[in-house]
């Protein structure tokens, strides 16, 4: 829709026409922390990133580089030291109320079975509960857990509790999605498999997302475009790939493409660079 | 270990125990059983007063005022205690002001306190609900703190990210997390319920557990003042058991107390 509409304006227009900014737009986003001692530790520096409305844009870099800042920055859970950072076209204040964010961590209520767990977005948004409690009785099915809805968090596996949280952030019908390397904890084989859930329900209506991780392979088989950020600390945003495989994708199998192996293959080439930067800081701090 | 294997077990226990103490209170195997009796007593005369305060029904009198006074004093210390450590785990400020006087009110040894309460409350049931009181609070008190306080960052990020307002985020996040904290403390708290109680009975009243031990303590009446004591565990023993069905109602989302796996 919106595209169609960009087309037409065509030819005069300087700014894109209403409706078609980028859902997230960091620019010149520096985050920087206090540490103890009066110091400051700069964890991001100047990063600019557009993320389209239905774009899926994987972010990777290697281990501490401020990947996840940069997710909370866009979250408005971190305040930038500088830059801006603008969602669906108007600068963000506070939290980002259009944003789901899928954690790393368990972030699920403890107290709340699987099922309260999904309906409690809508319920703090004043859905009434019966309704709420139908809705999310249909995204867990949608997850694969329509039996589970009565078990506390304790009571699933790993696998089934990014299931459960999957839903509860997608329930809330968010405009934007941000995952912190939601699938991090997960086994290899678990991993396959949420991935290639979360693309069947991100594909049903596509939502802009921000991915991080840093599996590549990962970032290959999901996302639009791979954004690659050096190593810490002051990151930057240093590469930026458009991924052109077609979709719908089936992970396990795309990895077998001849077009996935080349594009590994180039940004892993810069990848690894950033990796041995990384590892080379972390071997430095442990002989001083 | 089966369970009724256990509870045989367990049962053993209290034969031995019993046992040994007819043996040496009646018989010349261990020592004169007429000086033993004198300072132990033996078992059958102190089955026979307790089964002489349950038939002439006097001892429910002292049980009900016993109970009343620890459901009280856990009542009101848990629910003073709640509310001030929510509060003082929300206001940092609050709380770094009022640090040491909690600090120094939860060092004193709640027994001297005792004949103040009497004087404050009287004699009646207050001043040991009033006892009571001061030991379950500050137990209570410091999980609540302690719960509110460690509150799961990334569950707290999670609830904000999901749109909760601040109101919202203390009922579905803070709330449950402090009560967790409280009831993990359940045990321990009900048990100083009933020791405020019973010390403060002991230390001057007109009724309640403390007070029969006491005044068999009065008259060097061994034998009442251990059935007493066998009365009194009985009674901790079963209001245990109902804080542990409780728990596990209460606390069926945590791992150690779900059915699953037992």
């Amino acid at each position: 829709m919106t595209k169609t509409v960009a087309a037409a304006s065509g030819a005069g227009f300087r700014e894109a026409p209403a409706g078609s900014e980028p859902a997230v737009e960091l620019d010149g986003v520096t985050i920087e922390f206090a540490l103890a001692g009066g110091s400051v530790f700069q964890a991001v520096a100047r990063a600019d990133l557009n993320v389209g409305k239905q774009e899926f844009v994987a972010i990777i870099g290697p281990t501490g580089c401020g990947k996840s800042t940069l997710l909370n920055a866009a979250a408005g859970l971190i305040t930038p030291a500088s830059g801006s950072v603008r969602v669906l076209g108007g600068p963000l204040d506070g939290l980002n109320r259009h944003a789901g964010y899928l954690f790393q961590q368990d972030a699920l209520l403890p107290w709340k079975t699987a099922l309260d767990n999904v309906a409690i977005g809508l319920e703090v948004a004043g859905v009434p509960s019966r309704e709420a409690k139908e809705r999310a009785r249909a995204w867990l099915a949608r997850v694969g857990l329509a039996a589970f809805g009565d078990r506390y968090p304790h009571m699933l596996s790993g696998g089934q509790k990014k299931r459960v949280a999957l839903a509860q952030v997608l329930i809330r019908d968010p405009r934007i999605i941000l995952m912190d390397e939601p699938f991090g904890p997960l086994d290899a084989q678990t991993r396959l498999i949420m991935g290639d859930l979360l693309l069947k329900l991100w594909s049903a209506d596509r939502k802009a997302v921000m991915f991080v991780t840093h599996d590549l392979e990962e970032a290959l088989g999901l996302a639009d475009r791979v954004v690659v950020m050096s190593a810490g600390p002051s990151a930057r945003i240093i590469g930026d790939f458009p991924i052109p495989l077609s979709r719908p994708r089936d992970i396990s199998e795309i990895r077998l493409d001849g077009s996935f192996q080349e594009l590994h293959r180039d940004i892993w080439h810069m990848l690894k660079k950033e990796v041995l930067k990384a590892y080379g800081e972390i071997a430095q701090e442990t002989a001083s | 270990m089966r369970r009724t294997s256990l509870l045989l077990m367990q049962g053993a226990v209290a034969v031995v125990i019993i046992a040994f103490w007819q043996i040496a209170s009646t018989t010349d195997l261990i020592g004169d059983p007429n000086n033993i009796s004198f300072f132990f007593s033996t078992p059958l005369a102190v089955a026979a007063q307790i089964w002489m305060w349950f038939a002439t029904g006097t001892i429910w009198h002292h049980l009900g005022i016993t109970l009343w006074e620890s459901v009280l004093a856990f009542v009101i210390g848990s629910v003073a205690a709640v509310g001030i450590g929510f509060w003082f785990a929300r206001k940092p400020r609050l709380a770094a002001v009022f640090d040491p006087y909690v600090k120094a009110a939860n060092a004193l040894p709640r027994v001297v306190l005792a004949p103040i309460f009497t004087l404050w409350f009287g004699l009646g049931i207050w001043s040991k609900v009033a006892l009571g009181v001061t030991l379950v609070f500050f137990i209570v008190f410091f999980n609540v703190y302690q719960g509110v306080k460690e509150v799961n960052t990334t569950i707290l990020a999670n609830a904000r990210m999901l749109g909760m307002n601040d109101r919202q985020l203390l009922r579905h996040v803070y709330w449950p997390s402090a009560l967790s904290w409280m009831f993990s403390s359940l045990h321990v708290s009900v048990g100083f319920a009933v020791v405020g109680a019973v010390v403060g009975e002991y230390l001057g009243a007109a009724g309640g557990l403390g007070y029969l031990i006491q005044q068999a303590e009065g008259v060097f009446d061994v034998a009442g003042v251990f059935a007493g004591m066998v009365v009194l565990a009985a009674f901790v023993l079963l209001i245990d058991w109902i804080v542990t069905l409780a728990e596990r109602r209460l606390l069926v989302w945590r791992p150690e107390f779900s059915k699953s796996g037992r």
